[in-house]
């Protein structure tokens, strides 16, 4: 395990926390019926986009998924832009274009979210092909679910980062289902990452409630990236505490295992807890950081409801030149 | 002025993007020593080196995928789908991703990229290599859509496509590749949405592309002996659309064939025919004619391959036809 200064470990849980309220008030202004069309709450993942980003630089690249709101915060997205998105505003990132799926911000080099499972991991093979053609050490960390291992461009992706030795990471949230179908009944082998040894590269499998796992596997792959050693496979096994959706009860789950995930692997209760207990930080302090990132959301909702509407008229001219 | 191959055009364009800037550079099947299939890129590996020069696995989604990636990230791929009717297989990549991220981010990415690819029958190599496809890409909002019918346009079309800032469709056809044509020294370049009067005529308005542009000529050259004067026009960009310059045309000889080598249903011709019906409905003496590929799988017999798509001595009945003569 690689050692983390205090500084760097109150980041972590701030951006825990962050994606967790963020999330937790989405869901919320989702059931009041303020936010339309769809929401994929990443509540419950929050430790792999935060392991993960916090293993990149501000201009590595990622390329996210339909869940990936984590991944925005996580590589230090605006939240007053993506709640504005949520709200279709002119003054979201896509301009009330994209929605929940489509967030992207090219300052930090967020290649944008996607709502096609899959489509993600041979456009980070593209940027692979970028970061290798300008030699400058920059890395490309895909993320995708065990839906999505399943998925024939998956097995394209890597063998193509493999032979080309492309500086791509990618990072698999294995939450154990895609919508409702389980990774028992739909992934033929018990780990996600042996599908690594495929394709001759590193495979490793970690706990995706546990951030500093995650952030400790992801930093290797990283630095194998940098120094022009090729891909790595990390799948971080986690689960999502809601449904697909905020509105799907999934009654496919077993509740005994939902349990299970939401009081043994919650990953900012976990943290949380282990801050705690190394004396990193005291609980006045968390308290302190948890309302202050709370009125944070709440003024992010604030500015996305008093935002602009698109314009109509200035649609209706675009389209002319689409 | 010096006559050259529709390929060799193809692979000049490329070399001059290619030197002209160093972001342009080349993903596909087998274009690497074997400098495609068609020889388009031959010895382009050993010009521009392996990494502008990407040969790829039997991957084409990633394939596709990966100029979609590149694209976002600064470059400009030129990625090959060796058939059009591959594509199929890039689908998502296309439609889904490469169409669409300009616009669902808000413009705050775009994607350079040039998709070159080719279609078309006539070499016998039946339903899942002669395809006409080109009604797919056209379809979808963010793609624009190219076929070039001589060396002299593939090769200003294609600097142009890899000069766009958005995706770009290039259907090439098969069975022009080896087809010789003027190509001047000089650099040039042709503007999209810009179709070409190839005859001028006063009697009927024949509007086609790709390789059907010669067969248009050859039955309009049969048709001036008996008299009968047609005015050509080759499209080459469908997407955008020279509409203006059909409607022109249409105003003039009151008479409208639209020729495609693709099955008529859902064709490009049938949009093109909507909306010159629309549009020049008073000029029209007669109903607007398609002259299509039959709805039909292409078969691998070469009669029956022949008999798929419109011929020369079809054209020649047809254009009579509508004239009532």
């Amino acid at each position: 395990m690689k050692k983390l200064s205090k500084e760097f470990k109150k980041n972590l849980l701030e951006k825990l926390i962050k994606i967790r309220l963020f999330e937790e008030k989405t869901i919320e202004l989702f059931q009041k019926a303020k936010i339309l069309g769809y929401l994929h709450p990443y509540i419950g993942e929050e430790a792999v986009a935060v392991g993960a980003c916090s293993a990149l630089k501000k201009n590595d690249y990622i390329v996210s998924t339909h869940r990936g709101h984590g991944h925005c915060i996580a590589k230090g997205a605006d939240i007053k832009k993506m709640m504005a998105e949520l709200f279709a505003k002119e003054t979201g990132y896509c301009k009330g274009r994209g929605g929940s799926m489509h967030i992207a911000d090219t300052e930090l080099g967020m290649l944008g979210a996607n709502g096609i499972v899959a489509a993600g991991l041979p456009i980070a093979v593209g940027a692979g092909f970028s970061c290798k053609m300008d030699n400058d050490g920059k890395v490309v960390a895909s993320f995708f679910g065990d839906g999505a291992s399943n998925n024939g461009v998956f097995h394209e992706s890597l063998n193509m980062a493999a032979i080309f030795g492309l500086p791509v990471v990618f990072i698999c949230e294995n939450n154990r289902y895609a919508i409702s179908m389980c990774s028992d009944d739909s992934v033929a082998c018990k780990d996600i990452s042996k599908r690594s040894s495929a394709y001759d590269m590193p495979g490793l499998t970690v706990d995706g409630s546990d951030v500093v796992q995650v952030y400790d596997a992801v930093t290797d792959a990283v630095e194998n990236a940098r120094r022009g050693k090729g891909p790595t496979l990390i799948e971080a096994k986690t689960y999502r505490f809601y449904g697909h959706h905020p509105n799907d009860p999934a009654e496919y789950r077993d509740k005994k295992e939902e349990n299970y995930y939401k009081n043994k692997k919650d990953p900012v209760k976990n943290f949380k807890e282990k801050i705690l207990a190394e004396k990193v930080m005291d609980k006045d302090e968390i308290d302190k950081i948890q309302d202050s990132i709370r009125q944070e959301v709440e003024k992010a909702v604030v500015f996305a409801m008093e935002s602009r509407e698109p314009d109509l008229e200035k649609f209706l001219e675009e389209v002319k030149n689409i | 002025m010096r006559q050259i191959e529709y390929r060799e055009a193809i692979r000049e364009a490329v070399i001059e993007e290619m030197e002209r800037d160093p972001k342009v550079f080349l993903i596909g099947e087998d274009i690497g020593v074997y400098g495609n299939i068609f020889r388009t890129y031959k010895g382009l590996l050993g010009r521009f080196g392996r990494k502008r020069v990407i040969n790829t696995p039997i991957s084409e989604a990633t394939i596709t995928g990966a100029g979609v990636g590149s694209a976002l990230t600064g470059y400009r791929p030129v990625v090959e789908i060796m058939y059009v009717d591959f594509t199929a297989l890039a689908m998502d990549q296309i439609v889904n991703q490469a169409a669409k991220i300009k616009y669902m981010t808000g413009d705050q990415l775009n994607v350079p990229m040039v998709i070159r690819t080719q279609g078309g029958s006539g070499n016998g190599v039946a339903a899942q290599h002669s395809q006409c496809l080109e009604a797919w890409f056209y379809h979808i909002p963010g793609l624009k859509v190219v076929a070039p019918s001589t060396p002299y346009d593939v090769k200003g079309l294609l600097k142009t496509a890899i000069r766009d800032d958005n995706p770009v469709i290039f259907i090439e056809h098969k069975m022009m590749y080896l087809l010789k044509g003027p190509v001047p020294d000089e650099e040039y370049t042709i503007p999209f949405g810009l179709a070409e009067l190839k005859k001028e005529g006063k009697d009927i308005t024949i509007v086609t592309y790709s390789q059907m542009v010669h067969k248009a000529l050859a039955a309009s050259e049969k048709l001036a002996e008996v008299g009968i004067d047609c005015e050509v026009i080759d499209l080459r960009t469908l997407v955008p659309l020279d509409i203006e310059k059909i409607v022109v045309s249409v105003e003039k000889t009151n008479h409208l064939i639209i020729l495609t080598e693709a099955c008529e249903r859902g064709s490009v011709a049938s949009d093109i025919c909507a909306r010159v019906s629309k549009e020049a409905f008073d000029y029209l003496d007669a109903p607007v004619e398609i002259i299509a590929g039959l709805n039909t799988p292409i078969p691998f017999n070469y009669t029956l391959e022949q008999a798929s798509i419109p011929q020369v001595e079809g054209i020649v009945k047809i254009v009579k036809e509508v004239l009532n003569k």
